[in-house]
């Protein structure tokens, strides 16, 4: 099943149009038989409802009501359910920080956190912090200071920038570098990853 | 990961009693390690019991003993005006570990309940006596340089790697623990265990036990207290060979010393009988060489961590003297 450009649907992220597509070629090459054992899954359909937990949770400001598989991780209930990819799965073990958001005004490893256990909390996500059209001021500083260069690593960098800057951890060079070792970069944009936060913090701007 | 079922808890009489009904059950805080686990297969409990909500986070000196609760955060602790203040060996530590994110989600009790591990026990294809008893240690003939020196077994010489740990078994902690049978306080030296025969255990809690909080006795310490860790790079490593040193002096002359080791064993390693040989001498190079030789007894290296031998006596000297010049 071939597709053309010209056949995505107007106002359709290519994402979704992936999604869909694969959807399709998935049922179009499913064998009958097992198309009708789908019929029986009603009942695992149920048990997996009684399984799931409900889950209020705030993202960016927006209330969500929701009902997660307790195995679900908050990165996860991000990326997939809530379709907020800006935040990045690296390593997906707490190693490398690409997943950093924030809880609470906190900053940690969504990856390692299930998102049930955070009933009743505010996430903050790379989406959520600019303010429409103005980027943060972070963000305006790893442009002018070219702090990344594939890109991968950059939300989590600029998520924990921020908190590093609130926290006051970003009083000098060195502070800086000991207080953003939980995100790593492959790319190597250290140097103009420290030099845009100091400036920042340098700069006394409301992060 | 596997699916389990998951409840949420507020107190801490509600969580023994949950924990207690579950034979596969454990309980959840920061979940910083656990999840780890859960996510390579290592472990899979049937039922995550959540302990958060549980109001266990205080920090506070009650007369002569400062307060921690299981759940207070590793930076909450860390970053305390009265932990800074009265035991800056435990901020030093603890802001040595992990990173900043991970501090922010990981709790006390999660710190001390952190698996004792090494790479063998994290990959399922391996051998490995913690994680499967009786399927052998991959590390006692294999990939060996982050592992033991002191108190290893024939069965495993995985270390275990908290840094905060090491500060608590120096300044001669306390555990307070709640069970089914109620509470009791279990020294914090004796809160781990060597590996022995029984390395899938790495603690000496009993079975639906839960901890509640740390107590630690004020000391004149202060002034003279350093954590140097060693690791491979300077930030969000475990370390190769750490040490946790406090000093008490008049003018030159050790009033008081505690010592304690980490990298090195199954347990966070307290060197007490260097502090033995230290009391009541001068605090000299001369006299840090000869507690650090003392220190080394009985240390054994296997292929590939013999730099260890060199590296751990050289560690302890460089924290005393740190320890002692600082102020």
């Amino acid at each position: 099943m071939s597709v053309k450009e010209e056949n995505i649907p107007e106002n359709e992220g290519r994402r979704d149009f992936l999604k869909q597509g694969t959807l399709f070629t998935a049922l179009a090459l499913t064998p009958v038989s097992l198309l009708k054992a789908a019929d029986q899954k009603a009942d695992e359909k149920f048990a997996e409802l009684f399984e799931k937990v409900s889950l209020r949770i705030k993202v960016n400001g927006k209330a969500h009501e929701l009902f997660v598989e307790p195995r679900v991780t908050l990165l996860d209930l991000l990326r997939e359910q809530l379709a907020l990819t800006g935040t990045k799965k690296g390593c997906d073990h707490g190693q490398c920080g690409a997943c950093t958001v924030h809880i609470d005004g906190t900053r940690v490893n969504s990856c390692l956190q299930l998102a049930v256990m955070n009933e009743g909390k505010e996430i903050t996500t790379i989406e959520g912090l600019a303010n429409e059209d103005v980027l943060h001021p972070m963000q305006a500083a790893f442009i002018k200071h070219d702090g990344f260069q594939c890109g991968y690593c950059t939300p989590g960098q600029i998520m924990s920038a921020v908190a590093c800057v609130r926290e006051g951890h970003a009083g000098s060079k060195g502070e800086i570098r000991e207080y953003m070792s939980g995100n790593i970069c492959r790319c190597g944009a250290y140097p103009n990853i420290v030099d845009a936060i100091e400036e920042v913090h340098k700069s006394g701007v409301q992060v | 990961m596997i699916n389990f079922t998951y409840v949420r808890t507020t107190t801490a009489k509600a969580a023994v009693g949950l924990l207690a009904k579950e034979k596969n059950a454990k309980f959840i805080a920061g979940g910083t390690n656990l999840v780890d686990l859960m996510k390579r297969g290592v472990t899979a409990p049937d039922r995550l019991i959540d302990i958060n909500a549980v109001p266990l986070k205080q920090i506070e000196l009650v007369g002569n003993m400062m307060h921690i609760g299981a759940l207070a955060t590793n930076t909450a602790v860390a970053e305390h005006e009265l932990v800074k203040l009265h035991f800056p060996l435990l901020s030093l530590a603890l802001q040595a570990g992990a990173s900043q994110q991970l501090r922010n989600a990981a709790t006390v009790g999660g710190n001390m309940m952190q698996r004792t591990r090494c790479g063998y026990f994290y990959d399922t294809t391996m051998p490995c006596n913690k994680r499967a008893p009786g399927t052998g240690c991959g590390a006692i003939t294999g990939y060996n340089r982050m592992h033991a020196i002191f108190g290893g077994s024939e069965q495993c010489i995985a270390v275990h790697p908290s840094d905060m740990c090491i500060a608590l078994v120096a300044l001669d902690s306390t555990v307070v623990l709640s069970g089914p049978k109620g509470e009791r306080k279990l020294k914090f030296i004796d809160f781990h265990k060597l590996a022995g025969t029984t390395p899938d255990k790495d603690n000496n809690l009993l079975p639906g036990e839960m901890i509640i909080r740390v107590e630690i006795p004020t000391n004149k310490l202060a002034a003279h207290s350093y954590y140097v860790k060693v690791r491979d790079r300077a930030s969000y490593a475990f370390a190769l060979v750490s040490v946790a040193a406090g000093l008490e002096l008049q003018g030159n002359k050790i009033v008081d010393v505690k010592l304690a080791m980490g990298g090195v064993a199954h347990k966070p390693w307290r060197l007490l009988e260097a502090e033995t040989f230290l009391k009541g001498k001068m605090a000299t190079e001369a006299n840090f060489k000869s507690a650090a030789q003392i220190a080394m007894k009985n240390a054994k290296a296997y292929k590939e961590n013999a730099f260890k031998l060199k590296m751990a006596p050289n560690t302890l000297i460089e924290a005393l003297n740190l320890a002692k010049s600082k102020a």
